[in-house]
């Protein structure tokens, strides 16, 4: 097999999961489990959808322009999962409930909120097969570095990708940076790990969290975005398929740092179409390849707490809510 | 001007819930260039008060003023804004992070760490002090902590530092060492208030003493013109009859005999170095030493709780005179010997009692096993229940009352007395009048001098020397996880358990040898 | 470095109120406010519905109603529908009480199912019905309780994060499920297994759903006795409130965690075996079909106890089996009762806030000096 197209396609089925799980490390260093990002990542992805389908029909395809082709959907799934992270940061900071519950009822909502528009699109566009085709937004989404492909394997391991590869690649970065390098980074990693410490210092917790859960939010909703907008071309319910999920694993995989999950969601990516390379008649063998990404979560989860170096434990106050006067 | 004081409190109300009024009414001042002490037991509101004046607490009624003017201080950067830090008693560090992060965190400003970490050197150069602003704070000792907390204030050039019991975890060459850098900030027209309970503390220290009781402020006096006499009347509110009673027992055989225990910490550090001596029947062993030099692991390691690189834990029974060895039983197994062994441990809430659990199933904690059946018995902790509720006067609304809604004397009543209920003959107490006012203490102490006479063997964790002093009928004292000497309750002082206290932190690194021969003289 | 200290301005205003934790709310309250909670909820997704499709709330309502309770196939079915999702509830419930977030009900009961179905499939023509009914009881409780063991043991001995752990032992499971699906698939490459004729539970008074009902009532009395009365119950309160109290009154801990982990899995591999062998009769990847998240949220909700569960189970199904007939009425898709569903857990969740805090509002005496 070719290496280079194997990498090529582990980096594109990874990049859903870096939005994802650098979304959900930004929320997790607040301290707070957002089980919701499988939720969110279907709301990012419908809500784009959404824009695309409606700027699409309203504009024709041959009238697009390029750049509200993309902004629009863009737009539409960064507000879908901000309300989504909204809700969750009320319920969970506000409100202090519980984050597992909390995050489980949000992945409830939010996949039936993905597949109830999606049906409803579905059915307007009066497609033969159950799927929105949004192929003329997509093309915009799709456009790669023009040289890549005189650079050999060299250019396609690393020069061609879509935009919003790079944008993954370059937020995960930055997330990285300002966690480990600027005062807000400090002041969040504060306030996840000892929240009455970094309220006695007077860093204003609750924005903190508010900002940590919104921006994760909007981050990790883009995920879904890419993939159904870039990635597939077209949404079918339930076509996310469990993506959310690992986006969480990765979390761990990368241990709550941002720069690696980058080389973590190739890996990711790779455990998840390895399958493919297996005797494509052999469905069976198949199914067993698809648990991979999850086994090596689970080592690696067993791992940082044989090891218990504390920098590689998860934010201490992860999963609690605080209150001030709490006593 | 300068007739303005620095903080001016008028009727300061402070409620928790609806029952707790934590403070009430309280108006006090604090001038600039002065160093005020905030005196009260356990209890009596002042972490409270001074946790409203740092932004953690907002009060119920009353007002703030600052330099004059009226202030609203609603989270600690509105604290910070008006000049005002405080030291806590339990450190406000995050553990992953560094001595330099955690000094800058909350700081608006340029970030530059490396600069941070000059200016951290810088100050503490200026004042004496050695850090390295770069360690974690999780690789830290405690007074390191104290160290990074005290510089984090002055880094934010506070005006009025209010530090809550800073001495309780030191030694007094490092209480001597902070109370000079103290003086001096209050020379440079900064304004001190320190919250302790030690009176010789607040004399050495302070140049006025507020003082609180219950929640209510009493009055302010001069501490030129105070005694330790006067302070305590203010602080109790009537004479304190000093003498807790101590009879003489004749028959005092070993009931314990713990030989070579050494313990140590997950960093592989000794808790406990070679600890060897007799617990007897029918006398109260005290042990004394500075909070954290290895009190809570040796009560643990003997109860079955910690696990024990080496030595011996043997006890006698009473009855046949067997050597039985207890190192390495769990407390299950312990009990299955036969040993009665009960153990008041120092956290109440979190290790002796269940807090959501009322009184009743409290009291089954130590005995639910008994019996082959499945099921739980209630009848019997119930019946006990009532029974400690009227012996002991506790006060709760029925013995379905979750324990966490007690008061912090009634829920040491209930431990206390659900311990003693098993008619043990080795009875371990863990600062078991950590918290609670005079009455509940002096119960506690009748208490332990009654399990006494019965003939059990008491073995009393303190802080307050006084009280060992006039308790206890031996004292061991701990310094650093090693015993720096055992002393004679009748005849030995304040004095010499504090000069013991000490020692094992300040002679390191000399000989066991040269440590017994001080101890002999 | 004094840059940051300047005079505060004294014109900010107080906060005009903050929030107090309550001391205990009577339960009368309690459940008043709970029930405003559901009443705003059911209001809410109407107005959402009536947005969405312009249909009279009436319309709704009486919808919601008749697909729960209409005929009397549907009463059964939400009957049925509210014992499983019961069981798994209760099988939770002591790892939960325990502190131990077990997130992975949803790969237990498919591994008790898959247990079952391998069974029916290789032993079914093997065995008498009697002993192929004991083997597949056996082998459902016992894969359970393995699948959940499994994170329990590293909890135990190295304190692993479980609930990060069991929700990664879904996928395995489900995965191990989809495997299965193809070596065992009737035809051969369909992927999935059809009818599995063999070791089928027989219907109870000729009532398909009876079984379980009478299981869930069981076990409903046995978990309400286990946790109040039992010593084992005791202890796992006692290691959920603290570990430190555990080890002090000599409760081996470990053993305590893996013992009630144990049982929460057996009792969800139990819940695969009555739909698998009970109404299903054949396994894919989605027989679980989320109840195992669900169930975290009925637990939840009932505040850890067996009996407020039966509610809390019956209202989610109610408000699961209604909003469905809303759906087929507006010919909306089948998700839209997902959302209304999560609508409904969303306003539960918040209302508990209202429960354990009250908003109390500063009076601000003026002093004229």
């Amino acid at each position: 097999m070719d290496f280079s197209v194997f990498f090529q396609r582990a980096v594109m089925q990874g990049i859903p999961l870096l939005y994802g799980s650098t979304g959900e490390i930004i929320t997790e260093k607040s301290g707070h489990l957002n089980l919701g990002i499988p939720g969110i990542m279907y709301v990012g992805g419908i809500s784009g959808v959404i824009g695309a389908f409606v700027y699409q029909n309203s504009a024709g395809a041959g009238g697009m322009n390029p750049f509200l082709a993309v902004f629009i959907p863009f737009i539409c799934s960064v507000l879908g999962s901000l309300i989504m992270g909204l809700i969750y940061a009320f319920l969970t900071v506000t409100l202090r409930a519980n984050q597992n519950v909390t995050g489980l009822a949000l992945t409830t909502f939010g996949v039936g909120v993905g597949n109830f528009f999606g049906g409803y699109l579905i059915k307007l566009s009066n497609a033969d097969i159950p799927s929105i085709d949004i192929t003329p937004t997509s093309i915009f989404f799709k456009k790669t570095l023009p040289f890549a492909e005189d650079l050999g394997w060299f250019g396609k391991m690393f020069f061609s990708y879509t935009f919003m590869v790079y944008l993954a690649i370059i937020i995960a970065l930055i997330a990285a940076y300002v966690l480990k390098k600027t005062r807000v980074g400090l002041h969040l990693r504060a306030v996840g790990e000892n929240p009455a410490t970094a309220d006695a210092a007077g860093i204003n917790v609750n924005r903190y969290k508010y900002s940590a859960i919104c921006t994760g939010s909007v981050i990790a909703g883009i995920g879904g975005l890419y993939y159904v907008v870039d990635y597939i071309g077209s949404w079918s319910n339930d076509g996310f398929g469990d993506r959310g999920w690992l986006a969480i694993a990765l979390v761990i995989f990368a241990i709550w740092r941002p720069h690696l999950a980058i080389p973590g969601s190739i890996v990711f990516g790779g455990l998840y179409i390895l399958f493919q390379y297996i005797r494509s008649d052999d469905l069976a063998a198949q199914e067993i390849f698809k648990m991979a990404p999850y086994i090596v979560t689970i080592i690696v989860l067993i791992f940082i707490s044989l090891r218990k170096k504390r920098e590689n434990q998860p934010p201490q106050a992860l999963g609690t809510s605080y209150f001030r006067e709490d006593r | 001007m300068n007739n303005v004081p620095a903080i001016e409190l008028r009727n300061i109300t402070k409620r928790f819930g609806t029952k707790v009024v934590a403070n009430k009414n309280v108006s006090l001042t604090v001038e600039r260039g002065e160093i005020l002490a905030i005196l009260g037991e356990n209890g009596s509101g002042k972490t409270t008060l001074m946790n409203m004046i740092s932004g953690i607490y907002f009060p119920d009624e009353g007002q703030i003023l600052i330099n004059g003017e009226e202030a609203v201080i609603a989270s600690p950067k509105d604290a910070f804004r008006y000049g005002i830090g405080m030291i806590h008693q339990h450190f406000k560090l995050v553990d992953v992070l560094t001595a330099a992060e955690n000094i800058v965190l909350g700081l608006k400003g340029s970030f530059n760490l490396k600069k941070a970490a000059e200016d951290v050197k810088r100050i503490a150069a200026q004042y004496g002090f050695e850090i390295d602003p770069m360690k974690k704070i999780y690789a830290m000792s405690v007074s390191e902590k104290q160290t990074v907390e005290i510089i984090k204030v002055l880094y934010r050039g506070a005006d009025i530092l209010i530090l809550d019991e800073p001495t309780a975890v030191l030694t007094p060459q490092e209480t001597e060492k902070l109370f000079k850098i103290l003086r001096k900030m209050r020379d440079d027209g900064k304004s001190i208030i320190i919250i302790t309970h030690k009176l010789h503390e607040v004399l050495a220290i302070s140049d006025r003493v507020a003082v609180l009781r219950k929640g209510e402020y009493v009055g302010t006096v001069v501490t030129a013109e105070a005694t330790e006499t006067s302070l305590t009347e203010a602080m109790v509110g009537k004479k304190v009859d000093l003498n807790i009673e101590r009879s003489l027992s004749a028959n005092t055989p070993d009931r314990l005999i713990i030989k070579g225990l050494t313990c140590v910490n997950r960093d592989l550090q000794k808790v406990l170095d070679n600890v060897s001596f007799t617990a007897r029947s029918g006398e109260i062993l005290g042990i004394a030493g500075i909070s954290g030099s290895g009190q809570r692991e040796l009560l643990e390691a003997i109860a079955g709780l910690q696990h024990i690189q080496s030595g011996e834990i043997s006890y006698i029974d009473p009855n046949s005179g067997v050597l039985e060895n207890l190192r390495d039983k769990t407390p299950v197994q312990i009990r299955d010997l036969g040993v009665r062994l009960s153990f008041v441990p120092e956290d109440r809430l979190g290790m002796g009692l269940v807090g959501n659990m009322d009184i009743t199933d409290n009291m089954m904690l130590r005995s639910y096993k008994a019996g082959n059946s499945a099921f739980l018995h209630r009848k019997e902790p119930r019946m006990l229940a009532n029974e400690i509720i009227e012996s002991l006067e506790v006060v709760t609304p029925s013995v379905s009352t979750p324990v966490r809604r007690l008061s912090g004397g009634n829920v040491q009543k209930v431990l206390v007395g659900r311990e003693i209920s098993s008619a043990p003959t080795v009875l371990m107490a863990a600062y078991p009048v950590r918290g609670l006012d005079i009455n509940s203490s002096y119960t506690i102490y009748n208490l332990l001098n009654q399990q006494k006479e019965r003939g059990v063997a008491v073995i009393f964790v303190g802080e307050d020397l006084d009280v060992l002093v006039e308790l206890c009928d031996r004292i061991l004292v701990l310094g650093s996880g090693k015993v720096t000497g055992i002393l004679d309750g009748r005849s030995t002082t304040k004095e010499e358990i504090g000069l013991y206290m000490t020692k094992s932190t300040a002679m390191e690194a000399e000989e066991n040898t040269a440590k017994e021969e001080n101890a002999d003289e | 470095m004094n840059e940051n200290i300047k005079a505060a301005s004294s014109k900010k205003h107080e906060p005009r109120f903050h929030i107090v934790k309550r001391d205990q709310m009577k339960w009368q309250k309690a459940w008043a406010i709970r029930f405003v909670a559901i009443v705003s909820a059911l209001l809410f997704s109407a107005l959402i519905t009536v947005l969405l499709t312009g249909v009279d709330p009436i319309k709704f309502f009486s919808a919601l109603v008749d697909g729960a309770f209409g005929t009397s196939r549907r009463r059964w079915l939400l009957i049925y529908e509210t014992s499983i999702l019961l069981c798994v509830a209760l099988a939770l419930t002591p790892a939960f009480k325990m502190r131990f977030w077990n997130t992975g009900g949803e790969g237990q009961v498919l591994i008790g199912g898959m247990a079952t179905a391998a069974c029916m499939i290789l032993l079914g023509d093997k065995l008498p019905t009697p002993l192929l009914f004991l083997v597949m009881i056996v082998a459902s409780v016992a894969a359970g309780a393995i699948w959940a063991v499994i994170p329990a043991f590293f909890k135990a001995i190295w304190n692993t994060n479980e609930t990060l752990f069991t929700l990664m032992m879904n996928y395995i499971a489900i995965q191990l499920v989809g495997y299965f699906c193809q070596i065992w698939a009737t035809p051969k490459g369909s992927g999935t297994i059809g009818i599995i004729p063999n070791g089928q539970f027989p219907a109870l008074f000729g009532n398909q759903y009876l079984l379980n009902v009478i299981v869930v009532v069981a076990l409903t009395a046995f978990m309400f006795v286990y946790l109040k009365y039992s010593k084992h119950g005791y202890e796992i309160s006692v290691v959920g409130e603290s570990e430190n109290t555990a080890r002090y009154i000599g409760v081996n801990v470990k053993k305590v965690i893996v013992r009630t982990v144990a049982l929460s899995g057996a009792i969800c591999g139990m819940v695969g075996l009555l739909l698998v062998a009970g109404t299903e009769h054949s396994i894919t990847k989605n027989t679980a079909g989320g109840r195992g998240f669900t169930a975290i949220i009925v637990s939840w909700m009932a505040k850890f106890n067996p009996l407020y569960m039966v509610f809390s189970a019956l209202l989610i199904v109610f408000m699961d089996r209604g909003a469905k007939q809303v759906t087929t009425l507006l010919k909306l898709n089948d998700s839209f009762s997902e959302i209304i569903t999560g609508i409904l857990i969303l306003f539960i969740i918040g209302c508990e806030f209202f429960i354990n805090y009250k908003i109390a509002s500063k009076s601000h005496k003026e002093d004229k000096n």
